[in-house]
Protein backbone atom coordinates (compact mmCIF):
# COMPACT_ATOMS: atom_id res chain seq x y z
CA UNK A 1 0.00 0.00 0.00
CA UNK A 2 2.14 2.67 0.97
CA UNK A 3 4.91 1.53 -0.42
CA UNK A 4 2.99 2.88 -4.21
CA UNK A 5 3.52 6.24 -2.55
CA UNK A 6 7.01 6.15 -2.82
CA UNK A 7 9.40 6.57 -5.48
CA UNK A 8 9.73 3.26 -6.80
CA UNK A 9 13.85 3.19 -6.97
CA UNK A 10 13.92 3.70 -3.36
CA UNK A 11 14.72 0.00 -2.20
CA UNK A 12 17.91 0.98 -0.59
CA UNK A 13 16.94 4.27 1.13
CA UNK A 14 20.37 6.08 2.41
CA UNK A 15 20.57 7.24 5.70
CA UNK A 16 21.01 10.85 6.80
CA UNK A 17 23.28 12.73 5.03
CA UNK A 18 24.34 15.35 7.14
CA UNK A 19 24.94 15.84 10.70
CA UNK A 20 23.56 19.08 12.87
CA UNK A 21 27.41 19.99 13.56
CA UNK A 22 27.97 19.77 10.21
CA UNK A 23 24.68 21.79 9.21
CA UNK A 24 25.07 24.24 12.08
CA UNK A 25 27.67 26.67 10.56
CA UNK A 26 25.30 26.89 6.97
CA UNK A 27 22.40 26.83 9.65
CA UNK A 28 24.03 29.92 11.51
CA UNK A 29 24.54 31.90 8.20
CA UNK A 30 21.44 31.34 6.10
CA UNK A 31 19.33 32.36 8.83
CA UNK A 32 21.34 35.58 9.32
CA UNK A 33 21.13 36.05 5.40
CA UNK A 34 17.33 35.24 5.69
CA UNK A 35 16.60 37.57 8.00
CA UNK A 36 18.16 40.61 6.49
CA UNK A 37 16.60 39.63 3.10
CA UNK A 38 12.89 39.42 5.14
CA UNK A 39 13.70 42.62 6.45
CA UNK A 40 14.60 44.32 3.57
CA UNK A 41 11.62 42.82 1.64
CA UNK A 42 9.24 42.89 4.35
CA UNK A 43 9.87 45.65 6.77
CA UNK A 44 12.24 48.27 5.65
CA UNK A 45 10.52 51.86 7.07
CA UNK A 46 9.79 53.95 9.51
CA UNK A 47 11.06 53.80 12.94
CA UNK A 48 13.01 50.85 12.00
CA UNK A 49 14.57 51.82 8.98
CA UNK A 50 17.92 51.18 8.02
CA UNK A 51 18.50 53.52 5.08
CA UNK A 52 17.71 57.04 5.03
CA UNK A 53 14.18 58.17 3.33
CA UNK A 54 11.81 55.23 2.38
CA UNK A 55 12.84 54.36 -0.93
CA UNK A 56 13.88 50.65 -0.47
CA UNK A 57 10.30 50.13 1.06
CA UNK A 58 8.24 52.30 -1.74
CA UNK A 59 10.38 50.18 -4.33
CA UNK A 60 9.52 46.37 -3.01
CA UNK A 61 6.16 47.88 -2.13
CA UNK A 62 3.81 45.56 -3.99
CA UNK A 63 5.84 42.57 -3.63
CA UNK A 64 5.73 43.18 0.40
CA UNK A 65 1.53 43.11 0.10
CA UNK A 66 1.42 40.73 -1.89
CA UNK A 67 3.70 37.91 -0.69
CA UNK A 68 1.79 38.75 2.81
CA UNK A 69 4.01 41.02 4.65
CA UNK A 70 2.14 43.40 6.60
CA UNK A 71 2.64 47.49 5.18
CA UNK A 72 0.57 50.75 5.96
CA UNK B 1 27.28 17.61 -0.27
CA UNK B 2 25.70 20.16 2.15
CA UNK B 3 27.38 22.78 -0.38
CA UNK B 4 26.15 21.41 -3.30
CA UNK B 5 22.70 21.28 -2.03
CA UNK B 6 23.02 24.86 -1.03
CA UNK B 7 23.82 26.01 -4.56
CA UNK B 8 20.84 23.79 -5.54
CA UNK B 9 18.58 25.35 -3.36
CA UNK B 10 19.50 28.60 -4.27
CA UNK B 11 19.15 27.90 -8.38
CA UNK B 12 15.50 26.79 -7.26
CA UNK B 13 14.61 29.57 -5.42
CA UNK B 14 15.84 31.83 -8.26
CA UNK B 15 13.40 30.05 -10.16
CA UNK B 16 10.65 30.09 -7.89
CA UNK B 17 11.00 33.83 -7.09
CA UNK B 18 10.76 34.35 -11.09
CA UNK B 19 7.62 32.48 -11.45
CA UNK B 20 6.00 33.84 -8.34
CA UNK B 21 6.45 37.23 -9.91
CA UNK B 22 4.78 36.07 -13.46
CA UNK B 23 1.52 34.59 -10.93
CA UNK B 24 2.02 37.77 -8.84
CA UNK B 25 2.44 40.03 -11.90
CA UNK B 26 -1.08 38.37 -13.37
CA UNK B 27 -3.44 37.90 -10.70
CA UNK B 28 -2.21 40.60 -7.97
CA UNK B 29 -1.26 43.47 -9.44
CA UNK B 30 -4.73 44.03 -11.17
CA UNK B 31 -5.82 44.33 -7.06
CA UNK B 32 -3.16 46.26 -5.87
CA UNK B 33 -4.19 48.83 -8.42
CA UNK B 34 -7.68 48.40 -7.85
CA UNK B 35 -6.71 49.12 -4.06
CA UNK B 36 -4.44 52.35 -4.84
CA UNK B 37 -6.99 53.71 -7.09
CA UNK B 38 -9.61 53.27 -3.72
CA UNK B 39 -7.19 55.45 -2.02
CA UNK B 40 -6.60 57.92 -4.18
CA UNK B 41 -10.75 58.16 -4.47
CA UNK B 42 -10.38 58.51 -0.08
CA UNK B 43 -7.63 61.23 -0.69
CA UNK B 44 -9.50 63.43 -3.06
CA UNK B 45 -12.54 63.53 -1.02
CA UNK B 46 -10.58 65.13 1.44
CA UNK B 47 -9.50 67.45 -0.98
CA UNK B 48 -5.74 66.95 -0.05
CA UNK B 49 -3.26 66.86 -2.94
CA UNK B 50 -2.47 63.58 -4.07
CA UNK B 51 0.84 61.93 -2.35
CA UNK B 52 4.27 62.62 -4.08
CA UNK B 53 5.87 58.94 -6.04
CA UNK B 54 8.74 58.28 -4.60
CA UNK B 55 9.39 55.40 -6.67
CA UNK B 56 6.79 55.15 -10.09
CA UNK B 57 3.83 52.71 -10.10
CA UNK B 58 5.54 51.14 -13.17
CA UNK B 59 9.14 50.66 -11.39
CA UNK B 60 6.97 48.94 -8.42
CA UNK B 61 5.19 46.71 -10.42
CA UNK B 62 7.73 45.59 -12.35
CA UNK B 63 11.16 45.85 -11.59
CA UNK B 64 10.28 46.20 -7.69
CA UNK B 65 8.13 43.53 -7.79
CA UNK B 66 10.16 41.05 -9.42
CA UNK B 67 12.94 42.05 -6.95
CA UNK B 68 11.35 40.98 -3.72
CA UNK B 69 9.84 38.04 -5.56
CA UNK B 70 13.55 36.69 -6.42
CA UNK B 71 15.12 37.97 -3.23
CA UNK B 72 12.90 35.52 -1.23
CA UNK B 73 12.74 33.03 -3.68
CA UNK B 74 16.46 32.68 -3.29
CA UNK B 75 16.58 33.19 0.31
CA UNK B 76 14.10 30.48 0.80
CA UNK B 77 15.49 28.37 -1.87
CA UNK B 78 19.38 28.40 0.06
CA UNK B 79 17.34 27.75 3.41
CA UNK B 80 14.96 25.24 2.34
CA UNK B 81 18.10 22.96 1.36
CA UNK B 82 19.82 23.36 4.96
CA UNK B 83 16.96 22.04 6.28
CA UNK B 84 16.57 19.26 3.07
CA UNK B 85 19.99 18.15 4.09
CA UNK B 86 19.09 17.63 7.82
CA UNK B 87 15.77 16.12 7.00
CA UNK B 88 16.88 13.86 4.09
CA UNK B 89 17.35 10.01 5.25
CA UNK B 90 15.10 10.92 8.51
CA UNK B 91 11.91 11.01 7.40
CA UNK B 92 10.95 7.21 7.22
CA UNK B 93 11.35 5.63 3.97
CA UNK B 94 10.95 8.81 2.21
CA UNK B 95 13.52 9.16 -1.17
CA UNK B 96 14.88 12.48 -2.73
CA UNK B 97 11.74 13.71 -4.11
CA UNK B 98 9.19 12.70 -1.87
CA UNK B 99 11.25 14.14 1.14
CA UNK B 100 11.57 17.61 -0.60
CA UNK B 101 7.79 17.61 -1.71
CA UNK B 102 6.75 16.91 2.10
CA UNK B 103 8.96 19.51 3.15
CA UNK B 104 7.75 21.67 0.44
CA UNK B 105 3.93 21.17 1.91
CA UNK B 106 5.28 21.61 5.08
CA UNK B 107 6.59 24.80 4.90
CA UNK B 108 3.87 26.09 2.71
CA UNK B 109 1.27 25.10 5.92
CA UNK B 110 3.03 26.58 8.48
CA UNK B 111 4.43 29.57 6.88
CA UNK B 112 1.91 30.52 4.46
CA UNK B 113 -1.51 29.15 5.33
CA UNK B 114 -1.78 28.98 8.76
CA UNK B 115 -0.40 32.38 9.83
CA UNK B 116 -3.02 33.63 6.92
CA UNK B 117 -5.90 32.48 8.92
CA UNK B 118 -5.28 35.16 11.53
CA UNK B 119 -3.25 37.79 9.91
CA UNK B 120 -4.23 37.52 5.80
CA UNK B 121 -2.08 39.39 3.28
CA UNK B 122 -4.08 43.33 2.78
CA UNK B 123 -3.32 45.68 -0.05
CA UNK B 124 -2.33 49.03 0.33
CA UNK B 125 -4.76 51.20 1.82
CA UNK B 126 -5.98 48.22 4.11
CA UNK B 127 -3.98 49.29 7.53
CA UNK B 128 -2.99 51.58 9.56
CA UNK B 129 0.38 53.32 9.26
CA UNK B 130 0.61 53.74 13.45
CA UNK B 131 0.03 50.21 14.04
CA UNK B 132 2.79 48.44 11.24
CA UNK B 133 5.37 47.57 14.43
CA UNK B 134 2.28 46.24 16.23
CA UNK B 135 1.83 43.78 13.29
CA UNK B 136 4.66 42.88 11.89
CA UNK B 137 5.12 41.44 15.17
CA UNK B 138 2.31 39.71 15.51
CA UNK B 139 2.71 38.52 11.59
CA UNK B 140 6.26 37.05 12.97
CA UNK B 141 4.72 35.57 16.08
CA UNK B 142 2.12 33.67 14.66
CA UNK B 143 4.55 32.53 12.14
CA UNK B 144 6.93 31.71 14.66
CA UNK B 145 4.28 29.65 16.78
CA UNK B 146 3.01 27.79 14.21
CA UNK B 147 6.62 26.48 13.04
CA UNK B 148 7.07 25.80 16.59
CA UNK B 149 4.02 23.66 16.70
CA UNK B 150 4.87 21.61 14.01
CA UNK B 151 8.57 20.56 15.10
CA UNK B 152 6.71 19.87 18.62
CA UNK B 153 4.11 18.01 17.20
CA UNK B 154 6.39 15.69 14.96
CA UNK B 155 8.38 14.63 18.01
CA UNK B 156 5.09 14.14 19.73
CA UNK B 157 4.68 11.76 17.02
CA UNK B 158 7.99 10.29 17.21
CA UNK B 159 7.53 9.21 21.05
CA UNK B 160 4.35 7.74 20.91
CA UNK B 161 4.42 6.18 17.65
CA UNK B 162 5.82 2.86 19.54
CA UNK B 163 3.38 3.14 22.20
CA UNK B 164 0.15 4.19 20.47
CA UNK B 165 0.95 2.87 16.52
CA UNK B 166 1.74 5.27 13.85
CA UNK B 167 -1.92 6.16 12.83
CA UNK B 168 -2.97 6.89 17.01
CA UNK B 169 0.79 8.73 17.42
CA UNK B 170 -0.28 10.56 13.53
CA UNK B 171 -3.38 11.70 15.22
CA UNK B 172 -2.01 12.55 18.46
CA UNK B 173 0.56 15.04 17.07
CA UNK B 174 -2.26 16.56 14.93
CA UNK B 175 -4.06 17.34 17.64
CA UNK B 176 -1.56 18.92 19.58
CA UNK B 177 -0.42 20.68 16.60
CA UNK B 178 -4.06 22.32 16.11
CA UNK B 179 -4.95 22.93 20.23
CA UNK B 180 -1.69 25.00 20.19
CA UNK B 181 -2.51 27.06 16.62
CA UNK B 182 -6.16 27.39 17.77
CA UNK B 183 -4.73 28.57 21.47
CA UNK B 184 -2.57 30.94 19.96
CA UNK B 185 -4.98 32.41 17.74
CA UNK B 186 -7.93 32.89 19.86
CA UNK B 187 -5.08 34.99 22.51
CA UNK B 188 -3.46 37.10 20.12
CA UNK B 189 -5.32 40.37 19.58
CA UNK B 190 -7.22 40.71 16.18
CA UNK B 191 -6.35 43.29 13.54
CA UNK B 192 -9.78 44.79 11.83
CA UNK B 193 -8.26 47.92 10.08
CA UNK B 194 -10.08 47.85 6.58
CA UNK B 195 -10.99 50.86 5.82
CA UNK B 196 -15.33 51.39 5.45
CA UNK B 197 -16.56 51.46 1.84
CA UNK B 198 -13.28 49.15 0.38
CA UNK B 199 -14.73 47.01 -2.14
CA UNK B 200 -14.75 43.43 -0.72
CA UNK B 201 -14.34 41.50 -3.60
CA UNK B 202 -10.53 43.53 -4.46
CA UNK B 203 -10.10 42.10 -0.76
CA UNK B 204 -10.84 38.43 -1.43
CA UNK B 205 -9.21 38.50 -4.73
CA UNK B 206 -6.07 39.83 -3.40
CA UNK B 207 -5.79 37.71 -0.81
CA UNK B 208 -6.54 35.03 -3.26
CA UNK B 209 -3.34 35.87 -5.11
CA UNK B 210 -1.16 36.11 -2.39
CA UNK B 211 -2.37 32.43 -1.15
CA UNK B 212 -1.57 31.43 -5.04
CA UNK B 213 1.88 33.51 -5.43
CA UNK B 214 2.68 31.85 -2.13
CA UNK B 215 1.65 28.02 -3.27
CA UNK B 216 3.87 29.08 -6.30
CA UNK B 217 6.77 29.56 -4.69
CA UNK B 218 6.69 26.95 -2.48
CA UNK B 219 5.09 24.22 -5.21
CA UNK B 220 8.48 25.39 -7.33
CA UNK B 221 10.86 24.84 -4.44
CA UNK B 222 9.27 21.69 -3.84
CA UNK B 223 9.40 19.68 -7.39
CA UNK B 224 11.96 21.23 -9.00
CA UNK B 225 14.76 20.76 -5.52
CA UNK B 226 13.69 17.35 -5.49
CA UNK B 227 14.52 16.32 -9.07
CA UNK B 228 17.56 18.44 -8.36
CA UNK B 229 18.44 16.52 -5.16
CA UNK B 230 17.50 12.92 -6.45
CA UNK B 231 20.42 13.67 -9.72
CA UNK B 232 23.07 14.36 -6.98
CA UNK B 233 21.86 11.95 -4.41
CA UNK B 234 20.56 9.15 -6.58
CA UNK B 235 22.10 9.16 -9.69
CA UNK B 236 21.97 5.62 -10.57
CA UNK B 237 18.48 5.44 -10.75
CA UNK B 238 18.69 7.60 -13.89
CA UNK B 239 20.05 4.74 -15.78
CA UNK B 240 16.21 3.15 -16.08
CA UNK B 241 13.75 1.17 -13.65
CA UNK B 242 15.56 -1.50 -11.47
CA UNK B 243 14.46 -5.01 -12.74
CA UNK B 244 12.03 -5.93 -9.71
CA UNK B 245 9.86 -2.24 -10.72
CA UNK B 246 9.61 -3.68 -14.45
CA UNK B 247 8.32 -6.54 -13.45
CA UNK B 248 6.02 -4.63 -10.84
CA UNK B 249 4.75 -2.14 -13.15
Amino acid sequence: MSETLVERHSGAVAGPIASPKELLPYAIFAGVLLALLVYFVGAEEGAASLIGGSSVHEFVHDARHLLGFPCH
Amino acid sequence: MVRSLLIRGMLVGLLAGVLAFAFAYVFGEPQVQHAIDFEDLLVARTGAPPEHELVSRGVQRTLGLATGTIALGVALGGMFSLVYAYAYGRIGVAGARLTAAILALVAFTTITLVPFTKYPANPPTVGSPDTIDKRTLLYFGMIAITVLAFVAATRIRREYLERLGAWNAGIAAGAVFVVVVAVAQLILPAVNETPAGFPADVLYRFRLASLGINATLWLTIGLAFGAAAERLLAPADRRGPAPSAELAS
